[in-house]
């Protein structure tokens, strides 16, 4: 990866952030720390709930009530977002990094033609442009996203739009003011496969043109090995796995991860084999248990993995997990049992 | 699937046209053609997978099979004898067929009354069907049937919004069983459940499959579970059945350009795999199914369309023993 040689394009330290709900305090995200380089593509992957947009979202400052960054840092080109004023977010935001969502439908304003909604952010940041000057960057920027008859186009409105092309405009929305950072939340999730393979194609083929990086939600670890470089499996509010996504996906480390890979099935399986299913539901975020989140689950546990949480630790190059099991194979002593 | 089998549903030119509302009173009236002309048998004891992206019509087939919509026209026949049949003019009562024939929803929180208790939920369809003969019996089956689909038996006093997504698909399950039925359309029962949740429902419905010798017809968009639990497999687009295969054959030799293309645009879980492989990408997007394409329907976005293709549509022709196709190629 580049980050060593260059500075990292964003980093996170130790975030946290909670919802308070009547009913006590979501912990969402509860101490997550990684960092991004320039032109990487990094994959957060998890069930729902598991605290991966909520983390995204506290990056471009748009966690809304009740939910609230209560300690970390996120460092943008060494800047701390957190501190930022409104003004200096919104100059932040779109500028420098920008956010694709799942429901393109809703994302995009249904009285304003697809065209308006394009300029307005363009003009919004950059105070340089005329107002023909901005149409003729939109229509290229609908070009480029393989929108045809771009021309015609940006004079409609969202609902003549199809749901792929709905995401395609979202695309060059987002990436008109040529962002370093990308956050895409599940873009392909709503869309039909043949049209996610296509908005996929446009993507990592944008990504190498632009040198954009890009975080990457999505609960699909089909498109994560598709489009990424690496990837972060989130459960309950932590990151328990991160590493580069051969390694994850060939050589897992943490239990969670090997059960998500073993319980999807797999259009190039040989012989039909039986999934091999996580046992149990999610936990309840309200009443975390007092050691390992996934330790309720888990076929492995220890005594120690309901007692204690585990760290987070390096178990190959730039491969990072968490879980006790790692402490059993170095020293194969104590918490054997049970 | 041998062919000379009895088959347990026989559809014949099935057609479902739904008309389209507000359009000029003085101008033809306009139908969508969700289902045109689909025939197929469904064995007993067999999965039949139906895939296609999402207007194709999928779940329309199967809500039709079971006259929860009323045919536009075709035959549809039920273990020999006909529930349906456009010519013979035959729509017979479905009552006692709805013991035998039951539908899992795409939507469990959408599909329980939130104002039943999952023990009446489940006791409806024994109510309706005076399964039982004392009230003793009845709670006794409703706890069967909780126990069956891995629900405690307390949890027939809660209601359907206390649970989660999973033991809520759970609950839609154990409805659909309770009549003991031979035959069950599941209509992407696993789409809204997370990942790891998913693959719990699909082991437990090839184990009831098992336990009962239950037939299902598997409806969903994700091809890569439906090839895990079906033996055959039907791909739909805009309404058609183009290729109608056993499930390993179709995804190893897929004949139609619409299966070759739905099949390649599916993301594998293999970094090294999905990084080596050809993508055959479409170009454009379904055409609407209100004024679908003449002659081959998916001719306006198929690279190997002809003039033949263009004026006159492919009937389903067995090409190969067991494996179906819809093409003029």
């Amino acid at each position: 990866m580049e980050m060593d040689e260059k500075k990292a394009l964003l980093e996170i330290e130790d975030l946290k952030v909670s919802f308070f709900t009547p009913v006590g305090e979501v912990k969402a995200v509860n101490g997550i720390s990684y960092s991004l380089g320039y032109n990487e593509v990094m994959g957060i992957v998890g069930e729902s709930g598991s605290g991966k947009s909520v983390e995204a979202y506290s990056i471009i400052g748009l966690l809304q009530n009740p939910g609230k960054v209560v300690g970390g840092t996120i460092k943008f080109e060494g800047e701390n977002v957190l501190d930022y004023t409104e003004e200096q977010m919104r100059q932040f935001r779109g500028n420098k990094v920008s956010m694709i969502f799942q429901n393109p439908m809703t994302c995009l304003n249904p009285v304003y033609t697809v065209g308006n909604q394009l300029i307005e952010a363009l003009m919004c940041h950059d105070k340089g442009y005329t107002r023909k000057a901005a149409r003729k960057r939109a229509i290229e920027m609908l070009e480029l996203v393989g929108i045809n008859n771009a021309e015609k186009r940006i004079d409609q409105y969202p609902h003549e739009f199809s749901g792929g092309m709905r995401q395609r405009a979202m695309i060059a929305m987002a990436l008109i003011c040529e962002p370093k950072l990308l956050i895409a939340d599940e873009p392909t999730t709503a869309l039909d496969v043949t049209i996610q393979a296509q908005i996929l194609e446009l993507m990592k083929d944008l990504q190498k043109k632009k040198n954009t990086s890009i975080i990457f939600i999505t609960h699909n670890l089909g498109v994560v090995a598709e489009i990424c470089d690496r990837v972060s499996v989130m459960y309950a509010g932590h990151i328990i796995e991160q590493g580069d996504v051969d390694d994850v996906f060939y050589n897992p480390q943490h239990p969670y991860t090997r059960g998500l890979l073993s319980s999807t099935p797999r259009m190039d399986e040989v012989t039909k084999e039986r999934l091999v299913p996580i046992e149990g539901t999610p936990i309840d975020l309200l009443n975390p248990p007092k050691g390992c989140n996934f330790g309720p689950r888990c076929k492995d546990c220890m005594k120690i993995c309901l007692r204690e949480k585990p760290p987070f630790v390096e178990v190959g190059e730039g491969h990072y997990s968490a879980c006790w099991l790692h402490f059993k194979k170095q020293s194969g002593k104590e918490d054997a049992e049970a | 699937m041998s062919s000379e089998q009895n088959p347990l549903i026989k559809v014949e030119n099935l057609r479902k046209y739904f008309p389209v509302k507000g359009t000029n009173p003085l101008q033809k009236k306009k139908y969508v053609q969700a289902v045109e002309s689909v025939s197929f048998n469904i064995y007993r004891g067999e999965t039949l997978g139906i895939v296609g992206e999402s207007g194709c019509g999928k779940t329309t087939l199967g809500r039709t099979i079971l006259r929860l919509y009323e045919p536009t026209s075709g035959k549809i026949i039920y273990d020999g004898a006909p529930i349906y049949d456009s010519e013979k003019k035959i729509a017979v009562k479905m009552l006692p067929y709805r013991r035998k024939m039951q539908i899992i929803f795409q939507d469990p929180s959408a599909s329980l009354d939130p104002r039943m208790t999952v023990g009446e939920i489940v006791g409806e369809a024994l109510d309706i069907h005076k399964l039982y003969s004392s009230k003793k019996e009845r709670s006794e089956r409703i706890n069967e049937l909780l126990d069956k689909v891995g629900l405690n038996t307390e949890h027939a006093n809660r209601f359907p919004p206390e649970f989660s997504g999973g033991q809520q698909q759970r609950v839609g399950i154990a409805r659909a069983l309770a009549v003991d039925p031979e035959f069950i359309v599941c209509d992407e029962p696993i789409s809204a459940l997370d990942v790891s949740i998913q693959s719990q429902v699909v082991n437990m419905l090839e184990d009831l499959q098992a336990e009962n010798h239950l037939t299902y017809l598997f409806i969903a968009h994700d091809i890569s579970v439906v090839r895990h639990i079906s033996n055959r497999i039907g791909v739909m687009y805009l309404g058609q059945m183009v290729e109608l295969a056993d499930s390993y054959e179709l995804c190893s030799k897929p004949v139609h350009p619409y299966t070759r293309t739905l099949l390649s645009a599916v993301p594998l879980p293999d970094p090294i795999k999905s990084r080596s492989r050809q993508r055959i990408l479409l170009e454009g997007e379904i055409p609407s199914p209100l004024n679908p394409p003449s002659g081959c329907r998916f001719h306006t976005r198929c690279p190997y369309a002809t003039d033949r293709c263009r004026e006159e549509c492919p009937e389903l022709r067995e090409q190969s023993p067991g494996h179906f196709v819809a093409c003029h190629l």
